[in-house]
């Protein structure tokens, strides 16, 4: 049968995996907003250097889900510093593509995770910024990240 | 996957097996063509002016008034770019139409905008109607078209179009119609009403894609716009769809016959869905108007969720539905008709349009009310937007 989506994102979409709320998150970052029609909040828990767990709350479309879906997947026992190195090309890849218009979710995902990493040096008194560097989101006028 | 439940008929329309049986022959053994003087030929014009009679029959027009053409959106270019450039030439630049056009007619007035035409847009209330005060304020002695569409495709709203006409007509202005969505499923009076100029497409009311007409009131010297060969009275070149005439004829005969019947059971239907969804949906709405409106049209937006995903999960359950969401429209802003009626940007992304046909079953609905609240709490369970709802929080 003919698809929009290929069958993993579906399989994403539909199943997704780590879905919900992290009550002990010591990061959360939130990336869109609801008048551009899509919005990621990423919860994470940092023990030593490592993201011991993560979970998202996504408004959006089947491609925004099932890209927060498989990169809270490929982000989960990582370190900060390889969570870091996650680009929005390896979460497209991972998904076996997107349609062409659709690779902004991914972007997304990757900076909604950045930004939970941020929050949680800020929450530890630490400047983000030299580390995490500048995170990119929908301005008031352009929806198009 | 379970059965199909298609609820997409603004969208398109099953073909009826009626229609196909008309049309096959002139798919097959007839397949003359209708401009040829030997008699094979002549039976495919005979066939194309039968359909005329017919449409004329069925839309109170005249049958030298009955163009045949690709569909809608050639109806709508031809209809407007070519009363804008004949209007033109007596120095009228100002043309009048809605902000819920379909696509067919506001790119079509953007182009005309970019030769210097003047557009004045009309906004709509929240129930999408136009107000017959705006109209008459916005037209000047250079008015060359007013071009209002019958019902709306995406919210269902009826216009005034008989009280639109008479305006019209009054103040000398050519009035045209996109009649898309009303053609076939409420009653068109092409003569009663005054209209000008009307466009139709035949797979919205159960016909054959790719084919329709634009009804041109006699009179009326509209240049063509697909220039070639003399067909259809030198007025748009290109030989003839005989079968898809046909079985445009066909489709509107049958659907103009069962009419008065199917009216009451489809709006039946839809009010026991639309009453249940907003019974059982909390934070949801109707768009459109509760009175003016196209019998199978029900438009939901739902707070707190995203319609693309609320899309993908109905096809999960065979459940083909449609939605203004940007995602699904493929550009960044949600639909131009929501945004219209006055939803803001987040409201306009959650929702849900179902177009009934005489198709639909009880058992149809039934299911939609289970299934569509069911998705709605789920998309709801995981989306950022309806925790700060339930929060309280501000969210746009
Ligand atoms: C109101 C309206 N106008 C025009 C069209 C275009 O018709 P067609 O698909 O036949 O080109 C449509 C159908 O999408 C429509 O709903």
């Amino acid at each position: 049968m003919a698809q929009y989506y290929s069958d993993f994102v579906m399989e994403h979409f539909t199943n997704p995996r780590n879905v919900g709320e992290l009550e002990d998150a010591n990061g959360v970052g939130e990336i869109g907003n609801a008048k551009c029609g899509d919005i990621m909040k990423m919860y994470i828990k940092v023990e030593g250097d490592r993201i011991v767990d993560i979970k998202f709350k996504t408004f959006g479309c089947g491609s925004a889900i099932a890209t927060s879906s498989i990169a809270t997947e490929m982000i989960k026992g990582k370190t900060i510093e390889e969570a870091l190195k996650l680009t929005n090309k390896a979460v497209v890849e991972a998904l076996g593509g997107l349609p062409a218009h659709k690779i902004h979710c991914s972007v997304l995902a990757e900076q909604a995770i950045k930004a939970a990493i941020a929050d949680y040096y800020k929450r530890q008194g630490i400047d983000p910024t030299p580390i995490v560097g500048e995170i990119q989101d929908h301005h008031e006028e352009a929806c198009d990240i | 996957m379970d059965r199909l439940i298609y609820v997409d008929n603004a969208a398109t329309t099953r073909i009826l097996p009626e229609v196909l049986d008309k049309m096959m022959p002139y798919l097959t053994e007839q397949y003359g063509n209708p401009s040829s003087l030997y008699s094979f030929g002549q039976n495919a014009r005979q066939a194309i002016d039968e359909a005329r009679d017919t449409v004329a029959k069925y839309l109170n027009c005249r049958s030298d008034e009955v163009f045949f053409t690709s569909g809608g959106s050639e109806s709508d270019n031809w209809a407007i770019r070519m009363a804008a450039h004949m209007l033109e030439k007596k120095g009228k630049k100002h043309i009048i139409s809605t902000a819920i056009e379909h696509h067919a007619v506001l790119h079509t007035l953007n182009a005309l905008e970019k030769q210097g035409f003047e557009v004045t847009l009309l906004p709509v209330n929240e129930y999408g109607l136009i107000s017959i005060e705006d109209l008459k304020n916005a037209i000047r002695d250079d008015t060359a078209l007013v071009t209002i569409m019958f019902a709306n495709n995406e919210i269902g709203t009826i216009q005034p179009v008989a009280e639109i006409g008479k305006i019209c007509r009054e103040r000398g202005v050519l009035f045209h119609t996109d009649a898309v969505q009303a053609v076939g499923h409420i009653p068109v009076d092409f003569s009663g009403m005054n209209i000008d100029m009307l466009s139709l497409s035949a797979h919205k009311f159960h016909g054959p894609k790719g084919v329709g007409a634009l009804i041109v009131r006699k009179g009326i010297r509209l240049p063509s716009l697909i220039e070639g060969g003399a067909q259809e009275k030198g007025r748009r070149a290109g030989t003839e769809n005989t079968a898809g005439i046909v079985g445009l004829a066909e489709a509107l005969k049958l659907s103009c016959e069962k009419m008065d019947e199917v009216i009451p059971s489809i709006k039946a239907k839809r009010d026991r869905l639309i009453e249940g969804i907003l019974k059982t949906v909390e934070r949801s709405r109707l768009n459109g108007d509760p009175v003016h409106r196209l019998p199978g049209n029900a438009n939901f937006s739902f707070e707190g969720i995203e319609g693309e995903s609320l899309l993908l999960l109905l096809d999960f359950k065979g459940i083909c539905a449609s939605s203004g969401s940007a995602c699904t429209s493929g550009s960044l802003d949600p639909s131009h008709v929501l945004l219209a009626i006055g939803l803001p940007h987040a409201i306009a992304h959650g929702s849900l349009r179902i177009t009934l046909s005489d198709d639909n079953t009880d058992e149809d609905i039934d299911l939609l009310l289970e299934v569509i609240p069911q998705i709605v709490s789920q998309l709801r369970s995981m989306s950022p937007v309806w925790e700060k709802i339930v929060k309280g929080e501000k969210y746009e």
